[in-house]
C-alpha cells in the first residue's frame, strides 16, 4: 500500500473519533488529561471555549462522542466523557479572570439576536469578544431557550443554566427578555447589521386527528409547553394517572417530571418497538428506575370522555415489520383494542418550528415544509445579512448542535460584516502540538486502567420523587473521575516516525495500551496488509495508517 | 527504576495455544535508551517465546552486569530470574542447569560481559556444552560507562571521541566454533525477522547456542567511522542464510531446492528450514564455515545467520552422566541409597 499522506492535518484529526464525532469538536482527550491531573479549571474553559456551556451539556448532552470512543472498541462501554465534563465543570474555580474581555468601544456594528437559546448565545459568546454590539431578543423571563424550559431542573439545576448563560450575558450583551419578536419587517427597518435567527422549534405537535381529541377542553397537554409552563412555576400539579405519548427525550423528561408533580400511575405510551425509541437509551433507563413502565408497539386510536371530561384513551395493538428497503410498517396484531385509564396525557410526540413572524414578502426563502431555506455550512439565508442556527435551521436536533451552528453562524457574521465572501471560512482550528516524548514520558501520562465504565451514582428515589428541583444524578467524587479519566486511551497522542531515526527499536509497539503498531513489510493488498498486523485490522470503515520505512 | 505496564490490552491480541498473549511474556518498561538496539532483541525474545509456545514458568533467565544484561528486566516477567554478578552469569547458569535440567535456559550478555571480564567464563561454559542459550548484544563499546572500547570493537574502528581503535577485536562466533559451540549464529538488531527464527532454533537446540547480536549502541557508538553504527551494519551485513522455524509435528509438502533449501531435524522435534543465500558456505561444515568467517573479515563484512550446527551435540548433563530430575525432587532414598550400595561401590573400585 502506499504510505499514508499525512501533511494532511485531516488525518490526524479524524482519528481522535471523540473529538471528530462532536459536532463542536471539543477537544476530549485533551480536557480528560487535564481532569486526571486535577486541573479541572482548565479543563473547564478546554469546554467553554468549544461547546459554552460545559456545566449543562455535561448533565443533558446527547453524547454523540461515546458511542465514538475507542475504548467501545476493545471492551463494551465508552469513556464516560459526558459526566467528566461535568466534573470539570462542578469543579472549577472562579473563571470570571480567564473570560476574554470585551472591548468597550464597540467596532460600531450591531446585531439582533432573536431567542436567548443555546444557538444565539454561542453567536453572542462569539461575536461579544470583537465588539460587536449585540441585541438578544426573548419572550421569556430569562436566557437559556429549551435548556431552560425543556431541560428539568432534576436533571438540569438553575443556578448551573444561570452561571453558564450569563457568562455570555455578562459579556455588554444588550437584553431583551419579554419581548416577543412579532415581525422580522420590523427588526430588519430597525437598522441591525446583521439579524440571527435562533428561536428554536418552540412548537409541540398535537394529535388534531385522533377521534375524541376536541371533545376534551382539559387535562390534554403539549409536552414541551407543558414543560415549560412547569419550569416558569406556572404548572404544580397533574393528576394521579397520567399517560404520556410519545419515545423520544422530551416524553422521558414529561413521565419524571409528571412523577415529581403527583402523577403516581405514569405510563408512557410509544408506537414503535422498545428498541426503535428515540430517546437516548440513560433517559429511558433512568425514567424506568422511576417506576415508570414503557408501553411499545401501542398505536393511539381515541381519547374517551364522558361528559367532556378525560377518562382515558384507546390504543390499537400493532407489531412492526420491515420490507426489503428495511423501511418499518407497523401492521395491527388483530389483538383488542386496550383502554387505559388517564386523568392526565401529555403528548410528546415532536416539536416544530413556527417562523409566522416572518413575513413571506422579505425574501427570506422557505421550503414546502415551511422550513427557511439555509446554507448548511454558513447558515446564511436567502436574504443577505439573515442568519439561522440552530433548531431554527435545520430542524430540532440537540444543544451540542445548536452550539455548534451557533459557531459556524457567528463565522458568518463576522465574515459579513467585514464585506468577505462567507464561503471563505477559516479552517477548523486543530491543535498539532509536536512533542518529542520519553518512553516514560508517555507512560506516565497516558496510563490506561482496566477498569470498567463507572456508574455515576443517582440520590435516592425517595428523595427526588418529592421534589422536582433535586438534583437526580450527584455526579462522579473525584475519586471516581479519576479513575474513569484513566479510562481514556488517549487517541489524540500520536506517533510520528522520522525516517532518518527510525531504527525499530520498536518501544512504541511496546508501549502502545491496544497494540496498535505493528513493524512489518507491505503488502500490495490492503486486506493482506490488514490481516498480518499485530491485531489484525478489520474494520474497514477505519483507516490504517501506512508509514514506508527506508530500512533494509 | 523501572515501570510496571498497565495491563490494558486488545481483547483480539492473538493467543498461542497455551491461551497466552505477546504482552504475557513481556516485561516492565525499559529504561534503555531511546533506539537501544537491545529493546529490539527484547522483543524478538518476546516474539520467539510466544510463537514457541513455551510455558512462561518453564524459562530462567540470567544476565551479568550492562545494560545487557538490565533487559530481562524487560521480558519474560513470569519467568524465573538470576542477574548475577559480572561475568559471572555462565557459572550461576552452569549450576542451576545441573541442578534442574527441566528448565530453559536463557542467558543474555553483553561483549564487556563476555568478551572481557567473564572472557574465562564464556570460554567454559562453551566447552562443556551447557544447554542454554547465550545471546551477546554486542555493541563494541562499554555503553553504561559512557563509550570506551570493548573488546569486540574491531580494529580500526572509531569512538564517538573520534579515536581509532588500535588492538584486534574478539569475533565471538569464530571463537565459540573454534571452543565447539554446536549452534552458532550472528546478527543484527535492525533485522528482527531473521532473529526471531534464530532465537526459536537455538532455544530448541539440544546444547549451547550462542547468538552474537550486533545491537548498536545509539548513545555513544552510532558515529560514522564505528564499525557498529546501525548504518554501517546495514551496509555491511551479509546474510549467510535465512532459516525459518518450522514447529514440532510440522510436514513439508512442498517442493524445494535441495542445493539451496535444506531442513535440519532439531532435537526436540522441530525443524529448521535454512535456506543458503550463498550455496558454498555449509552451517554443517566447521572448516568451511571459518573459511567464510575469514572471507567475511578480509572482505569488511558481518557474516549473519546461522552459522554453525552440530544437530548430534551432546549436553553437558549427558556428557557427565547427571541426573535426569531436578536435584530438588531427590529424595532421602535416592541420595542415601544405604550401606550395600556403598559396598558395591567400593567393590566395584577394587
Amino acid at each position: 500500500m502506499m504510505p499514508t499522506d499525512i501533511n494532511d492535518v485531516e488525518y490526524f484529526h479524524k482519528v481522535v473519533d471523540c473529538q471528530y464525532a462532536c459536532p463542536a469538536h471539543t477537544p476530549v482527550p485533551h480536557y480528560i488529561r487535564l481532569i486526571a491531573a486535577g486541573k479541572y479549571t482548565e479543563a473547564y474553559m478546554v469546554n467553554w471555549e468549544s461547546n459554552v456551556f460545559p456545566g449543562v451539556l455535561g448533565r443533558t448532552c446527547d453524547r454523540p462522542c461515546e458511542p465514538a470512543c475507542r475504548r467501545g472498541r476493545v471492551e463494551e462501554e465508552p469513556v464516560a466523557i459526558c459526566r467528566l465534563k461535568r466534573v470539570a465543570a462542578d469543579n472549577k474555580s472562579d473563571i470570571t479572570h480567564l473570560l476574554p474581555t470585551i472591548p468597550t468601544v464597540k467596532n460600531g456594528k450591531k446585531i439582533a439576536l432573536i431567542g436567548a437559546g443555546p444557538a444565539s448565545l454561542t453567536v453572542a459568546r462569539d461575536l461579544a469578544p470583537l465588539g460587536y454590539e449585540l441585541h438578544i431578543f426573548d419572550d421569556q423571563t430569562k436566557g437559556g431557550g429549551m435548556m431552560r424550559s425543556q431541560i428539568p431542573s432534576f436533571r438540569l439545576p438553575a443556578e448551573v443554566l444561570d452561571q453558564e448563560v450569563n457568562f455570555v450575558l455578562n459579556m455588554d450583551v444588550v437584553q431583551h427578555f419579554n419581548h416577543y419578536v412579532k415581525s422580522m419587517k420590523e427588526m430588519l427597518e430597525t437598522g441591525y447589521d446583521a439579524i440571527f435567527v435562533g428561536t428554536g422549534a418552540p412548537s409541540g405537535k398535537d394529535l388534531p386527528d385522533l377521534p375524541g381529541r376536541w371533545d376534551i377542553k382539559e387535562n390534554i397537554h403539549i409536552g414541551i409547553q407543558w414543560l415549560a409552563s412547569v419550569a416558569f412555576e406556572h404548572t404544580h400539579s397533574i393528576g394521579k394517572r397520567v399517560i404520556v405519548l410519545g419515545g423520544g427525550n422530551t416524553a422521558m423528561d414529561c413521565c419524571r417530571t409528571s412523577r415529581r408533580l403527583g402523577g403516581e400511575d405514569v405510563k408512557v405510551i410509544v408506537r414503535s418497538p422498545f428498541k426503535e425509541m428515540k430517546a437516548s437509551p440513560w433517559e429511558i433507563e433512568d425514567a424506568m428506575h422511576e417506576d415508570i413502565p414503557i408501553l411499545d408497539n401501542h398505536v393511539p386510536k381515541s381519547f374517551v370522555a364522558e361528559n367532556g371530561k378525560l377518562k382515558g384513551m384507546m390504543f390499537e395493538r400493532v407489531k412492526a415489520e420491515y420490507d426489503a428497503s428495511g423501511k418499518r410498517k407497523l401492521v395491527p396484531t388483530g389483538e383488542p383494542d386496550i383502554f387505559v385509564e388517564a386523568d392526565d396525557v401529555i403528548i410528546a410526540i415532536g416539536q416544530e418550528n413556527k417562523f409566522q413572524w416572518i413575513e413571506k414578502d422579505l425574501g427570506i426563502e422557505f421550503d414546502k415544509w415551511e422550513m427557511p431555506v439555509i446554507n448548511s455550512n454558513n447558515f446564511s439565508s436567502t436574504k443577505a445579512g439573515v442568519f439561522f442556527g440552530g433548531d431554527a435551521a435545520l430542524g430540532p436536533k440537540n444543544v451540542i448542535t445548536a452550539v455548534a451552528q451557533g459557531h459556524q453562524a457567528a463565522i458568518s457574521i463576522d465574515l459579513y460584516c467585514s464585506g468577505k465572501d462567507l464561503n471563505e471560512r477559516p479552517a477548523p482550528h486543530t491543535n498539532l502540538v509536536s512533542s518529542k516524548m520519553g518512553i516514560h514520558e508517555w507512560s506516565y501520562d497516558n496510563y490506561v486502567a482496566n477498569d470498567n465504565r463507572y456508574i455515576v451514582p443517582q440520590a435516592d428515589k425517595k428523595e427526588t420523587l418529592i421534589n422536582r428541583k433535586k438534583e437526580v444524578e450527584l455526579g462522579f467524587s473525584l475519586g471516581t473521575a479519576f479513575k474513569e479519566a484513566e479510562r481514556c486511551l488517549n487517541c489524540d497522542v500520536q506517533t510520528v516516525f522520522t525516517d532518518s531515526k527510525c531504527i525499530e527499536c520498536d518501544a512504541c509497539m511496546d508501549i502502545c495500551p491496544t497494540s496498535c503498531i505493528t513493524f512489518t513489510t507491505n503488502e500490495e493488498n490492503e486486506d493482506d496488509l490488514r490481516n498480518k498486523l499485530i491485531v489484525p485490522a478489520l474494520n474497514k470503515s477505519q483507516d490504517i495508517m501506512v508509514y514506508q520505512h527506508g530500512m533494509k | 527504576m523501572s515501570y510496571i505496564k498497565p495491563k490494558f490490552q486488545h481483547p483480539r491480541l492473538p493467543k498461542n495455544p497455551l491461551g497466552y498473549t505477546r504482552r504475557d511474556y513481556e516485561g516492565s518498561l525499559s529504561t534503555l535508551c531511546a533506539g537501544c538496539g537491545h529493546d529490539s532483541i527484547s522483543a524478538a525474545i518476546v516474539d520467539a517465546c510466544f510463537e514457541l509456545n513455551i510455558q512462561p514458568h518453564k524459562v530462567a533467565k540470567l544476565s551479568g552486569i550492562g545494560c545487557s544484561s538490565k533487559t530481562p528486566a524487560y521480558f519474560l516477567s513470569n519467568s524465573h530470574g538470576f542477574n548475577s554478578v559480572h561475568g559471572r552469569m555462565p557459572s550461576v547458569a552452569t549450576g542451576a542447569n545441573l541442578a534442574n535440567r527441566d528448565l530453559l535456559y536463557l542467558g543474555v550478555s553483553g561483549d564487556g560481559d563476555s568478551a572481557s571480564i567473564g572472557f574465562g567464563q564464556f570460554a567454559h561454559v562453551i566447552r562443556r556444552n551447557l544447554n542454554m542459550t547465550y545471546i551477546v548484544m554486542n555493541n563494541g563499546c562499554y555503553g553504561l560507562t559512557k563509550g570506551q572500547d570493548s573488546a569486540t570493537a574491531d580494529n580500526g574502528s572509531i569512538s564517538k571521541s573520534g579515536n581509532a581503535n588500535t588492538f584486534e577485536g574478539i569475533d565471538l562466533c569464530a571463537l565459540a566454533i573454534e571452543l565447539g559451540a554446536t549452534y552458532v549464529a550472528q546478527s543484527f538488531s535492525g533485522d528482527k525477522t531473521q532473529l526471531i527464527p534464530l532465537i526459536k532454533a537455538a532455544l530448541s537446540h539440544n546444547g549451547f547456542s550462542l547468538i552474537n547480536v550486533i545491537s548498536p549502541c545509539v548513545t555513544f557508538n552510532n558515529n560514522a567511522g564505528s564499525t557498529k553504527s546501525y548504518d554501517y551494519v546495514r551496509e555491511h551485513n551479509e546474510a549467510l542464510n535465512r532459516i525459518d522455524f518450522v514447529p514440532i509435528k510440522s510436514e513439508i509438502t512442498t517442493e524445494y531446492n535441495h542445493d539451496i533449501v535444506k531442513y535440519v531435524e532439531m532435537h526436540d522435534g522441530s525443524m529448521i528450514k535454512l535456506n543458503k543465500i550463498s550455496p558454498e558456505w555449509n552451517p554443517e561444515n566447521k572448516l568451511s564455515i571459518i573459511t567464510a568467517l575469514q572471507k567475511a573479515k578480509q572482505n569488511h563484512e558481518i557474516l549473519t545467520g546461522l552459522l554453525y550446527l552440530d544437530n548430534n551435540s551432546v549436553e553437558l548433563n549427558d556428557l557427565i552422566n547427571a541426573t535426569n530430575r531436578p536435584l530438588n525432587t531427590l529424595t532421602e532414598k535416592e541420595l542415601c541409597p544405604g550401606e550395600t550400595a556403598l559396598q558395591n561401590i567400593n567393590a566395584s573400585l577394587r
